[in-house]
């Protein structure tokens, strides 16, 4: 048994924040009251912190199979443990391509000794080549949560229609990583002013919104649940506004980096290369606008690690993606609520209920639910140092970065599967 | 993990590479430019070989296909009494598949007193010169910058013009593709230029006008020439054309650089083309040959500017050391 003590509790699920005790007796939540005393149980003094449902990450690479080099679901989750999520979705754009049943059967067994709960995407179309469709229920048995192509868009109109209508049958959520790859061939950071002085080819804000648009329209036209992945433009985001006020099942997520970073922010450190692009100071207002009024419905990682030996190269041929699981909540607490953007309640909301919500699931603290808890606090100053990560890969912008608030005790399913050293709340 | 030694992408009083021209100050290429003079003289000496940085190995590593500039700083090198070693794209360990920064590191081993890098990457000197511990001269990299060209071109101008203040620079053709109308633009805007940009729409983007303070595009060629005092023509990259289509036809129609539409420029503007050019594409050879063209000067000038960097940046003389082109003459 674990008591938790003297927390602050939120949970957005019910509304409830409150100073109060959480007991955890197993997997589960046994109680949420005032002064429980449990004498066996391990007491974790949580005052002063915030007591939250497990955060999930909608969006992440963990690499294994077939580039453990990078990341393997051991160190991923580690890492991502360290930044307080319990739960992490893994996008299908390993080696093998998790587009069949067996590769996500191997996928949950490696991941039955991992840190956090691992719950995998399936490719939406064969090697996610975006031809033909995927063993999507088949991979729905052995245990995907969706489907994306992510990496890629999925190819056409045509095959979206397909697998929005196959999967508003099976009950999935379609993720896509909305680009135009015609017109963002070839680019290695957003198009704009910066881009043209370093010399370096851009990739328009169009490119994203117009495949932003097609999907909004095929969702219409499917009815199916679609979720959009790492959105950064103003332009995708009034897409999704507009099918939210027609009443669609569209969903967004955006990333720490794109509300945090701007393209002006781009030096030639292959740490700035990440596809989407970071955008422009405009699009960051719009994203930081739809974060506060809840047009954007989850802040998810898009961790995607790199050996230092595919990243140490020249700007234009490094591989696209940063890591981010480290710094995800610190950074949404420095940039959005320190800067009283959003209430504390919305930021939990952003990283449990919001990907809970896009996975049709539920999140919550409350007596029976698992015991999946993240305790984080608010003030607690640190800086992040990439040499310390947990992941196998250094590729962060935000190395050497100073914060305030940190994950302080990570628990899933009962278990304390991170701890910061010389906790406050241990 | 190797350790990033030094970082001096930053103004210094003394920079310790060249990687752009946009860190510069008016006052620094106010120096070199003034270090060039001298230089130019020396091009005309009977027996052009300083023993200045004899002793002193400067490496050439050009990972992208030159001619003109390699040739130009291989033989300011061996005019300053320096040895060079030579890395070409074709011939280098990079087919087999090594890292840039591991072709740097082991040329590195082999204790040059610097290195001059060409590269197709854009930021690619600017990789290496966070990662080396000798000075690094940006011979042209990617569509970033070409600071040498852009320092050539400064003492054309300033020799032909008899100043660097106050002049209408008109630069045509495929700006977004070129280093050197950026490397320009930096440098001219230094002492107060005025650029209009002409050329296809679509490699004249909007986003240049950022670029620097009086930066504006023109459409039609005969505006964009009226009242013009230095005409910098840009190479058709021809290799490039596919990206976007644009009919080589058509680009003569257009913006052929004629002695009709020069015409409409000042009476006493110069012409600049960092080349090579190609007679009858971009320019008329009437214009490339005729009185107001700069181009051949231009090479030799190359050559000046490219014994002042290298001496500045490789023999460590102090900023005010005697000139080894004046000592050598006296």
């Amino acid at each position: 048994m674990i008591l938790v003590k003297g927390g602050r509790v939120i949970d957005p699920a019910s509304g409830t924040d409150a100073v109060a005790d959480v007991l955890i007796d197993g997997d589960r939540i046994a109680r949420i009251g005032q002064a429980i005393s449990a004498p066996d149980a391990e007491i974790l003094n949580a005052a002063g912190a915030v007591v939250a449902p497990g955060f999930i990450d909608l969006h992440c690479h963990l690499r294994e199979p077939g580039q453990e080099i990078s990341e393997t679901i051991e160190s991923g989750t580690r890492a991502a443990a360290a930044g307080g999520f319990t739960a992490v979705c893994c996008m299908p754009n390993t080696q093998p391509v998790n587009d069949n049943a067996a590769v996500t059967r191997a996928i949950v067994e490696r991941s039955a000794s991992a840190h956090t709960r691992v719950w995998p995407i399936g490719a939406a179309s064969i090697g996610s080549k975006g031809e033909a469709l995927a063993e999507i229920a088949g991979m729905q048995d052995a245990g995907i949560v969706a489907v994306s192509d992510d990496g890629r868009p999925i190819a056409t109109a045509k095959l979206m229609r397909q697998v929005m209508d196959y999967c508003r049958s099976l009950g999935l959520p379609v993720i896509d990583h909305c680009e135009d790859p015609s017109l963002a061939a070839g680019g290695v950071m957003r198009e704009g002013p910066r881009s043209i002085r370093l010399g370096l080819k851009g990739i328009p804000a169009a490119s994203e919104s117009i495949c932003v648009g097609r999907d909004v329209e095929v969702a219409a036209l499917t009815g199916a649940r679609l979720h959009i992945a790492h959105l950064s433009t103003r332009a995708s985001l009034d897409h999704v506004r507009a099918a939210k006020a027609n009443g669609l099942a569209v969903t967004c997520e955006v990333t720490p980096h794109h509300f945090t970073l701007i393209d002006e922010d781009v030096v030639y450190d292959t740490s700035h290369k990440m596809n989407p692009p970071l955008g422009s100071r405009d699009d960051r207002a719009a994203l930081l606008d739809g974060i506060a009024d809840g047009s954007v419905d989850v802040i998810a990682t898009d961790h995607a690690p790199h050996h230092p030996a595919s990243k140490d190269v020249e700007f234009d041929r490094a591989p696209f993606g940063i890591t981010g699981f480290e710094t995800a909540m610190a950074l949404a607490l420095s940039e959005l609520l320190h800067t009283k953007r959003i209430s504390l309640a919305r930021l939990v909301e952003l990283f449990t209920t919001g990907p809970a919500r896009v996975l049709g699931i539920e999140r919550k603290l409350a007596a029976g639910s698992p015991a999946d808890v993240t305790i984080f606090s608010m003030d607690y100053k640190w800086t992040f140092g990439a040499s310390e990560s947990a992941s196998r890969s250094r590729n962060t912008p935000f190395d050497g970065r100073e914060f305030r608030g940190a994950p302080m005790v990570t628990i899933v399913a009962g278990r304390v599967v991170f701890r910061r050293a010389a906790t406050a709340a241990a | 993990m190797n350790e990033v030694r030094l970082s001096t992408t930053t103004v210094l009083q003394r920079p310790r590479h060249l990687l752009g021209i946009e860190p510069l100050t008016a006052e620094q290429i106010t120096f070199i430019l003034d270090q060039a003079k001298p230089f130019q003289e020396f091009q005309r000496h009977p027996l052009k070989k300083l023993a200045t940085l004899r002793g002193k190995t400067v490496a050439l590593a050009f990972f992208e296909p030159s001619t003109r500039t390699r040739i130009s700083f291989a033989t300011a090198a061996a005019r300053l009494g320096a040895d060079t070693m030579n890395l070409q794209a074709e011939s280098s360990s990079l087919k087999k598949g090594e890292s840039l920064i591991d072709t740097v590191w082991t040329l590195e081993a082999m204790r040059p007193d610097g290195i001059v890098i060409r590269h197709a990457s854009s930021g690619a000197p600017d990789f290496i010169a966070r990662r080396v511990d000798m000075p690094v001269v940006n011979a042209g990299d990617g569509t970033h910058e070409h600071p040498t060209q852009a320092l050539l071109d400064a003492l054309t101008i300033r020799d032909r013009k008899g100043r660097l203040g106050n002049l209408n620079v008109t630069i045509l053709g495929d700006i977004l593709h070129s280093r050197v109308a950026r490397s320009n633009i930096h440098l001219l805007s230094r002492f107060g230029a005025r650029f209009t940009l002409s050329g296809p729409a679509m490699w004249v983007p909007k986003e240049l006008e950022c670029l620097a303070p009086h930066v504006r595009r023109v459409s039609r060629i005969e505006e964009a020439l009226h009242g013009a005092d230095v005409v910098i023509v840009l190479r058709v990259q021809s290799e490039r054309i596919h990206e976007p289509p644009v009919s080589l036809d058509d680009y003569v129609l257009r913006y052929q650089l004629t002695p009709e539409r020069l015409g409409l420029a000042k009476p006493d503007a110069i012409v600049l083309h960092p080349g090579p050019i190609i007679r009858g594409l971009e320019i008329d050879p009437a214009v490339a040959d005729g009185p107001q063209s700069c181009i051949l000067e231009q090479v030799t000038n190359g050559l000046a500017v490219r014994m002042a960097l290298l001496f500045h940046l490789v023999s460590g003389a102090p900023p005010d050391a005697p000139h080894p082109a004046k000592e050598n003459a006296a």
